[in-house]
């Protein structure tokens, strides 16, 4: 890495650092606060309230947030393998479709929980055949991964426009989307784990696919830390050349990888189509693949990150459902900007305190900076 | 004759379509040549827009529209910078940022101080770049063919139109025949040669970012000031992307940027032109076909079917001294 | 008595923990060629770059004719007439010989009255040192020897005085060290000072008129060239009385092992780097192959390893084929019995953000006594790890630890324990003690040896002559993509200095 002398402790590393980025993306949210003409603490106070405040807010937030878990999976797991997938956004919205045409098939002769497999398997083969051509075009030809996923982003915009203003549209509707799936095609609801805590929640879209995605969680971190699989991807993220003396292949680790990626992404479309509005419309993806990689930025691709970090922007997005209500002045893209700077403090300045917190640690307490014994060599 | 006249129409707003993408693209070409990556040229040019569109209204005049335009565009411009150059923070991640922030203010922002859902106020024909009709181009009209041509084609474009067509061969003359432009090509292929020479990596990359911000405010004033009349929210809607993608297709060169962005706003002229319109042989081609088409051949030039994209050597990588 | 060119008096720098640069004074009289020798790591770069305005000194001064002078950028030292030949050209490669030379000195905000001006200058110093290269041609397309002497040639365009060269012959043949050296003591006729960082004492010998010696950060003697001699600067650079000779005994050569037969390699510009090249190892034996850097041996041994495809030619492992022109992999030759220690242990052979424990297995992480079914057996791995940590004497003896914190030599021992206690039959080895220090050099030798004593064959690869004279029962020469020569492993040092200046050769064609 790029501190070769001087090591922080872990937890400063990875506790410190990232909350000192997100303090100073909160700090520059709020002069946006001031500058529309509000209390930032009063507007971060209704935010918070809107978040947790009620049992019906928590479901809300956690229903945002299962989608940002998925994404952020998504995004990790590239990272992991050194590749930066843009195209979450992409892969989730085609992911829909595998998720539709499954839940359109069968909701009539299913009950949910054989559709549920189904759409599981649709979602993720979809997401994965999305991220698989840019994924080969990388692999085989050496086109820039972000370049390509950004294009299969449009693409994938482009090809569901056409499909649901036309095959996909059922006869006589006027309305951009598929015929409402039947039960056979709708997740249960959640609501009762809320109110086994004692909340109150009278109607959320908190679903079933929480638990799936809190279990993609877990599968994430079996896979990179603790397989054969993890180790290859690691190993060529971290070092190409490594990974082709081990005797890795190279275009094999790239394309598992995306579609792992892509497989999880895919999945996200789980959450909105067949756990909320039980039909496939246009846009019900709505930027939450791109928070993915905030999501993946602020959890540094750990899934015990992710989580934490996935469950903060679902409170941003309920929060600010919450804060536009209140405040007429400050909209949901409110939180758009919160994920802009989220992004630029934790993932591209991500550095930028590092120095001075190490001469901090340095000056405070030498040994506790952990000074690397001399290395005479240059690294 | 009809068809020619058909034809000229389509390869007028073909002009109109291609001038806020070429502007982007000359935007891109300088930071990528100085070697950052910007994908975040779509925030710059939207950021600009909210600008131009806020200034314009509020001061009445499409030049301190254009100036706010270049203002914000730059200062975001200069927060890549900091990001990629100061920081050698990933410039990926910094793009992505930048159109986020982008992307979210112009909305707050615009509703914060004109309340009409993200707009800025409708504006007059004085606050904006209206076409500029050309000399002898009404009394050419009625020549057959070039007289026609310069009246309809050439003639009545906006000012900033026809600085991007000058921008092309300007962009094309710093880089070739100018000290900047060859530090700025040296210092996108290997800063080290640069650094060693005694020229400052971090002040060249700097002033390359500081200019594709200007270029990205005049892209977004266009949008803002000439082809509609004030800022609508997401006016760019994936533009400051596909000027990424001419880009590639051009291979980071001026002219070629210009053709592939003309190719580009050539797509997206027909698209609007033949909506609906059953073409001959394949009959109906829906209009998300064309839309996808500049995404499409992008990739395809990716994979290197048609000739290799070769980016600058040291794009994406942040400058740092060996030791 | 000449004047000094430069003075440095009192010069410290640190990197970190580091101290590069100890309390250093050095006066280098006006036209002279000086010399700078050090092992790798002992300072000579570092203060040159302070030299040279890439680094600040935290204290002490720098006197340029006498004057003290602070340089604090590359510009403030082309301004006091320093010029700089980096041991890694800074040029850029797509532009033309003319473009390099004239980039940060171009004068004018235009080019075209600089490119004319450049160009006459050009022609001046090529007829003026006989520094002849092609203005128009293209970096990317030119030979190593006239890349570099595009380097002299801006440094010249500066008006430099003072020339510093950073190990300048590594990537040269012997010939074009010739040449270089020819150039060097015309500059000094023309008045130039020149200085000579190197770790190579022949060079030493053959050109400086002083010579000053660093070990460890600092400066430990100057002495006139030609009042000292070799042995007492290689005394002064190492500490010690160098062993210049493993103890071994005579070997036992046994079967055939590794059969190379005819082979070819292209890079990825189609350039042949391997020239139709054959060679045997026999179990029980080292052979050595020596060469200057660059001259095909690390596209030889990639090959051989499975991570480069040949372009044609066969390679026998154990008597029966290794398809390097097709699917050869180096999992698949690794369960066959043959194991690589790799040229670059920093980005081949390791990754270094890893704990050691995850690369003590890298390349054998997929055999079964690391793996229950898909998933790793992370406490085998680590107990596997604690064991060779101890076996090879790695330290910290801490498996939990990324291995960037390792040092150089450690981090080599975590290579050559993973490779060697797999026990293959066939051992290829890369530049083996590159930036090690000489503790650990000794006992990866000594291991070497272990191995051939056990009956295995060791492919050796290394730039030092001395290390391969020292190991090898065989030595093989490359020169330019061939083997131009075979001695056996009493050669004498000049008789193989002629072959890896590929002279043989050049006679025969004759």
């Amino acid at each position: 890495m790029s501190t070769p002398y001087a090591r922080l402790p872990a937890w400063a590393d990875y506790g410190l650092i990232p909350v000192i980025n997100l303090i100073v993306a909160f700090a520059v949210a709020g002069l946006v606060v001031l500058l529309v003409g509000e209390n930032p603490f009063r507007a971060a106070a209704i935010m918070v309230e809107g978040a947790f405040g009620s049992g019906r807010n928590i479901a809300y937030t956690l229903y945002y947030s299962t989608s940002f878990i998925f994404t952020g999976l998504a995004v990790a797991v590239a990272f992991h393998g050194g590749l930066f997938n843009i195209g979450g956004e992409g892969q989730a919205y085609i992911g829909g479709l595998g998720v539709a045409l499954v839940c359109l098939t069968f909701d009539s002769i299913l009950p949910w929980w054989l559709t549920f497999p189904l759409a599981i398997i649709g979602a993720a083969a979809v997401g994965a055949a999305w991220a698989l051509v840019p994924a080969y075009l990388q692999a085989k030809r050496g086109s820039h991964i972000v370049i390509t996923t950004i294009m299969f982003n449009f693409i994938a915009a482009s090809l569901m426009v056409y499909l649901l203003v036309g095959p996909l549209k059922p006869q006589g509707s006027m309305a951009p989307q598929t015929r409402t799936f039947l039960e056979g095609g709708q997740l249960p609801k959640l609501n009762w784990l809320m109110e086994s805590f004692g909340f109150a929640v009278r109607s959320s879209p908190f679903n079933i696919s929480f638990l799936l995605a809190l279990v993609c969680a877990f599968l994430v971190w079996l896979l990179i830390w603790r397989t054969r699989l993890g180790y290859e991807i690691r190993t060529q993220g971290f070092s190409p050349k490594a990974a082709r003396y081990a005797g890795i292949g190279e275009a094999r680790i790239i394309i598992i990888t995306m579609m792992i990626s892509g497989a999880l992404a895919g999945m996200m479309a789980l959450n909105p189509v067949m756990g909320d509005q039980n039909r496939l419309q246009l846009d019900f993806v709505t930027g939450a693949g791109f928070v993915g990689i905030a999501v993946a930025l602020m959890g540094r691709s750990h899934p015990a990150g992710i989580v934490p970090a996935a469950i903060l922007f679902g409170m941003l997005y309920q929060g600010g459902a919450e804060l536009a209500f209140e405040m007429p002045s400050i909209s949901r893209d409110m939180i758009v900007i919160i994920q802009g700077l989220v992004i630029l403090f934790a993932g591209a300045l991500e550095h930028m305190f590092r120095p001075s917190i190490q001469a901090l640690f340095a000056s405070i307490s030498p040994r506790s900076a952990g000074v690397v014994a001399a290395k005479r060599e240059g690294a | 004759m009809e068809y020619f006249n058909a034809l000229v129409v389509i390869l007028d707003s073909t002009i109109r379509l291609s001038i806020p993408l070429l502007l982007a693209c000359l935007a891109g070409l300088y930071s990528e040549r100085a070697g950052v990556f910007d994908i975040g040229l779509e925030g710059k040019m939207l950021a600009g827009a909210f600008a131009a569109g806020a200034a314009a209204a509020v001061y009445g005049s499409a030049w301190y529209g254009l100036g706010a335009a270049i203002l914000v565009s730059g200062f975001l411009a200069l927060v890549h910078g900091f990001a990629s150059i100061t920081h050698r923070g990933n410039q990926i991640v910094s793009g992505v940022a930048i159109n986020f922030i982008a992307a979210g203010s112009t909305i707050i922002l615009g509703q914060a101080w004109f309340s009409q859902g993200g707009r800025t106020p409708s504006l007059g024909a004085d606050s904006r770049f209206g076409a500029i009709t050309l000399p002898f181009a009404e009394a050419a009209r009625d020549i057959p063919i070039v007289g026609y041509i310069y009246y309809e084609l050439i003639s009545g474009h906006s000012i900033i139109a026809y600085f991007a067509f000058f921008m092309v061969f300007a962009t094309w003359w710093v880089l070739f025949r100018t000290r900047f432009g060859l530090r700025m090509r040296a210092v996108g292929e290997n800063p080290s040669a640069v650094d060693t020479a005694g020229i400052s990596v971090t002040w060249l990359r700097y002033r390359a970012v500081l200019i594709t911000g200007a270029l990205c405010g005049f892209a977004g004033s266009y949008l803002a000031l000439t082809q509609n009349a004030g800022f609508v929210k997401d006016m760019t809607a994936g533009r400051g992307f596909i000027a990424l993608a001419a880009l590639i297709f051009a291979k980071w060169r001026p002219v070629p940027a210009m053709f592939a962005c003309l190719l580009f706003g050539f797509l997206d002229a027909l698209a609007i032109r033949l909506q609906g319109t059953p073409l001959p042989l394949v009959g109906r081609v829906p209009v998300q076909f064309f839309q996808a088409l500049p995404y499409v051949l992008t990739v395809i030039l990716l994979a290197g079917f048609i000739g290799k994209a070769i980016p600058p050597r040291a794009g994406g990588v942040p400058y740092v001294k060996e030791r | 008595m000449a004047d000094a060119a430069i003075e440095l008096a009192g010069i410290n720098k640190s990197f970190g923990a580091v101290h590069a640069n100890r309390d250093i004074h050095l006066e280098i009289p006006r036209g002279t060629i000086h010399g700078i020798i050090g092992e790798n790591g002992a300072g000579k770069s570092t203060l040159m770059s302070i030299l040279y305005g890439f680094y600040q000194a935290d204290s002490g001064e720098i006197r340029v004719n006498g004057k003290p002078t602070t340089i604090s950028t590359p510009n403030d030292a082309i301004a006091t007439g320093i010029g700089m030949v980096h041991q890694h050209f800074m040029l850029v490669q797509n532009f033309t010989v003319l473009e390099n030379v004239m980039l940060g000195a171009e004068g004018e905000a235009l080019l075209k009255s600089s490119i004319a001006k450049a160009r006459s200058e050009l022609i001046r110093l090529e007829k003026e040192y006989g520094l002849e290269v092609n203005p128009n041609a293209i970096i990317e397309e030119l030979p190593v020897g006239l890349q570099q002497r595009v380097e002299i040639l801006k440094a010249l365009y500066r008006g430099a005085d003072i020339l510093i060269l950073d190990e300048p012959t590594g990537v040269l043949t012997p010939a074009e060290a010739d040449h270089l050296f020819r150039i060097l003591a015309q500059l000094k006729d023309e008045g130039k000072t020149v200085v000579l960082i190197t770790h190579k004492l022949r060079e030493i010998m053959a050109i400086t008129d002083n010579v000053s010696v660093m070990r460890q950060g600092q400066m430990v003697a100057t002495r006139k060239t030609s009042e000292t001699t070799v042995e007492e600067l290689a005394e002064l650079m190492v500490g010690r009385r160098v062993l210049l000779r493993v103890q071994k005994d005579e070997g036992k050569p046994g079967d055939f092992k590794l059969s190379v037969k005819n082979l070819t390699v292209k890079d990825s510009r189609g350039v042949t780097m391997v020239d139709d090249v054959s060679l045997d190892v026999r179990a029980g034996e080292i052979v050595g192959i020596a060469g200057v850097a660059g001259n095909g041996q690390s596209e030889l041994l990639e090959t051989i390893a499975g991570i480069r495809r040949a372009e044609s030619g066969t390679v026998l492992l154990d008597g029966k084929p290794i398809d390097v022109t097709g699917t050869a992999d180096p999992g698949e030759l690794r369960d066959r019995g043959l194991a690589h220690v790799p040229e670059d242990r920093h980005y081949v052979g390791l990754v270094l953000p890893f704990e050691e424990y995850e690369n003590s297995i890298l390349g054998y992480h997929d055999h079964a006594q690391y793996l229950k079914g898909p998933f790793l057996d992370i406490e085998a791995i680590r107990a596997d790890a604690r064991d060779k940590i101890e076996k090879y004497d790695i330290r910290p003896s801490n498996e939990r630890l990324k291995t960037a914190n390792f040092s150089g030599g450690n981090q080599q021992k975590i290579v050559l324990a993973r490779e060697i206690e797999k026990d293959p039959g066939v051992l290829i080895v890369g530049q083996p003690t590159r930036g090690v220090d000489v503790g650990a050099i000794e006992f990866i030798h000594k291991r070497l040896i272990a191995m051939r004593d056990a009956g295995k064959a060791v492919l050796l690869v290394s730039v030092e002559l001395d290390e391969i004279r020292s190991l090898s029962d065989r030595i093989l020469v490359m020169f330019d993509g061939r083997v131009v020569g075979e001695r056996d492993g009493e050669a004498s040092e000049g008789e193989l200095g002629l072959l890896m200046a590929g002279v043989e050769r050049q006679e025969a064609a004759q």
